[in-house]
């Protein structure tokens, strides 16, 4: 989890500067900064569980140590996409969140409980955008269609199963990735009926996963390799 | 972030002939009294122009000047920088939006504008036409231009047009929270490591003409702008706005042992103003008339940005949603 929110909040930030108007810009800009926040707050749980400092598991980690999904390394690509994979994202963020506020894991509860509150406004931005472009031009429903049916098998790759799917089950501390990709779709579903767009049949989008285990795609080690740039310089030089 | 007043255009002894000297004279009283022009007051067009001219400037001094910041987003090192450097440059671009609003209430749309500046036909700081080599210059900007800006600024928002001195104040306030980042960005590489130390001390040199640029010409060759002084349209000379930078931030940049670039570099004690080095103005003019190392580089970025995105803009204008919600 906090790996798919480091990513993501990296991917986020690219648009810093190249929005498609200067409110999109601003607003990418904003939640890829709360996304960063997340990633923080929960590399610091493990950091009181016993792992490195936020900054160098963050920063120091190979591709193959990675357990985000791939889905959020994929890069930016054009507006629809990104705003696409925001709208399908951050709908299961947001869900995740709300089931973890009931954790048996009470940092994490506590984390959940504040994070919750920020996706509310990532949830409805995005769901504001999708509704406008998802019934407005031609070319913004064609556009928005394509990216649709280009992200759904990575999308789907967001509920792959950690290895201790059961035991993080049964301690309570999560209810589950099978859990959430049902509310997920139920969700996701809502959104997309009240837009000229059309879903892919749940039936035959095969999930794209890997990401949990480490295996990646060729995005991902740039992108690290980029993020960790200047810290590399001096490891052992406080910044 | 913004340089100032160096690009306005001469003035013309009849610019303002065609005016009604009645109420060109109510307007200049209101003025000297210390009010401010609201959008729907009468103002000369000469005035209105300028403004136009100046706050469309400042505005994408701020997009541009997201840019080489920008780029370091993703490489900061280390959480804390990332976060606030997040935060700073979306700042940046949110003056921008302010900015353009306030430029839009006199008459021109923000469309026309950002079309002006991909044509090249308005300016933007000089600054920003330098590239970022390393994490340092992105320190510098941070700390030192930053600070520059602040110093133009703070003196623009008691200025006499009112709705860009109140986006000056918010601007302001923000502005001086990048100050404080900067600075404790650069006092990090002061006291680090010798690496840490020279990446800065290179950003330093690299930097320190250009900063000597960013608040224009010297007075001694700029353009007249009395008017524009009276009108509180222009709020300092270029030479007293470098002045006061170089009294508020050359001390704090020797406090922290780096060698500022210029052999001649002093405070004269009779004049109470800094000696230094004649900056290069043949350069100046040969940068800001497009010659710099990344003139053409930022509008082609700014170009793409806006060609990317106008599908985007164009389904905006074409609203077929059955139901949007309110945004809070």
């Amino acid at each position: 989890m906090a790996d798919d929110q480091l990513i993501i909040g990296h991917r986020n930030s690219e648009w810093t500067g190249f929005g498609p108007l200067l409110e999109e810009d601003i607003a990418f800009s904003s939640m890829a900064q709360d996304k960063i926040g997340h990633s923080l707050a929960l590399y610091t749980i493990l950091h009181e569980l016993g792992e490195s400092d936020p900054d160098t598991v963050a920063f120091t980690r190979n591709a193959n140590q990675f357990h985000n999904s791939i889905f959020t390394e994929l890069a930016n690509q054009e507006y629809d996409f990104s705003l696409i994979r925001h709208f399908l994202y951050d709908t299961a963020e947001a869900l995740r969140f709300e089931l973890l506020t009931n954790s048996t894991c009470e940092p994490l509860a506590q984390v959940a409980r504040k994070v919750r509150g920020e996706l509310r406004y990532h949830t409805l931005h995005a769901k504001t955008w999708m509704k406008q472009l998802g019934s407005a031009t031609e070319e913004s429903v064609s556009r928005l269609q394509k990216s649709l049916e280009q992200a759904m098998p990575y999308a789907l790759g967001m509920f792959e199963e950690s290895p201790y799917e059961k035991e993080i089950m049964e301690a309570g501390i999560f209810e589950g990735e099978q859990k959430l990709k049902e509310l997920w779709m139920a969700k996701v579903e809502e959104t997309i009926s009240q837009t000229s767009l059309h879903l892919p049949d749940w039936k035959i989008v095969q999930p794209i996963n890997g990401g949990r285990i480490g295996k990646h795609t060729e995005h991902l080690q740039p992108l690290l390799d980029e993020m960790s740039e200047v810290f590399r310089i001096d490891p052992g030089a406080e910044w | 972030m913004y340089g100032g007043g160096n690009t306005f255009e001469v003035i013309k002894a009849d610019d303002v002939a065609q005016e009604d000297p009645i109420l060109l004279a109510v307007f200049e009283a209101r003025i000297a009294r210390g009010e401010k022009i609201e959008p729907t007051d009468w103002m000369p067009q000469l005035y209105r122009k300028q403004l136009i001219r100046m706050i469309e400037q400042h505005g994408h001094s701020e997009i541009i000047g997201a840019l080489p910041e920008g780029t370091w987003i993703t490489r900061a090192p280390g959480f804390k920088r990332k976060m606030a450097l997040m935060a700073k440059v979306q700042d940046e671009v949110g003056h921008a939006q302010l900015l353009y609003s306030a430029a839009e209430t006199l008459g021109k749309s923000r469309e026309q504008m950002i079309d002006d500046l991909i044509t090249g036909k308005s300016k933007y700081s000089n600054i920003f036409n330098y590239p970022t080599f390393t994490w340092a210059d992105c320190c510098f900007i941070s700390w030192l231009v930053d600070a520059g800006a602040i110093v133009n600024q703070l003196a623009n928002a008691k200025g006499s047009y009112g709705p860009y001195c109140r986006a000056l104040d918010r601007i302001c306030a923000e502005e001086s929270f990048h100050l404080k980042y900067g600075h404790h960005c650069v006092i990090y590489l002061a006291s680090g490591t010798q690496k840490q130390r020279d990446m800065f001390q290179a950003a330093l040199n690299r930097w320190w003409p250009p900063m000597m640029h960013f608040f224009g010409p010297s007075d001694k060759i700029s353009v007249h702008t009395e008017m524009l002084m009276k009108w509180k349209v222009k709020m300092g000379s270029n030479d007293d706005m470098r002045n006061q930078f170089l009294d508020m931030y050359v001390p704090k940049i020797w406090e922290l042992g780096f060698v500022i670039p210029d052999p001649n570099l002093k405070k004269n004690e009779e004049t109470g103003r800094w000696d230094y080095t004649e900056p290069d103005w043949e350069e100046f003019k040969r940068v800001i008339n497009g010659g710099g190392p990344c003139n053409k580089e930022r509008l082609e970025v700014r170009r793409i940005a806006e060609e990317r995105g106008k599908w985007v803009r164009e389904a905006l204008k074409t609203p077929k949603a059955k139901y949007v919600m309110p945004l809070a």
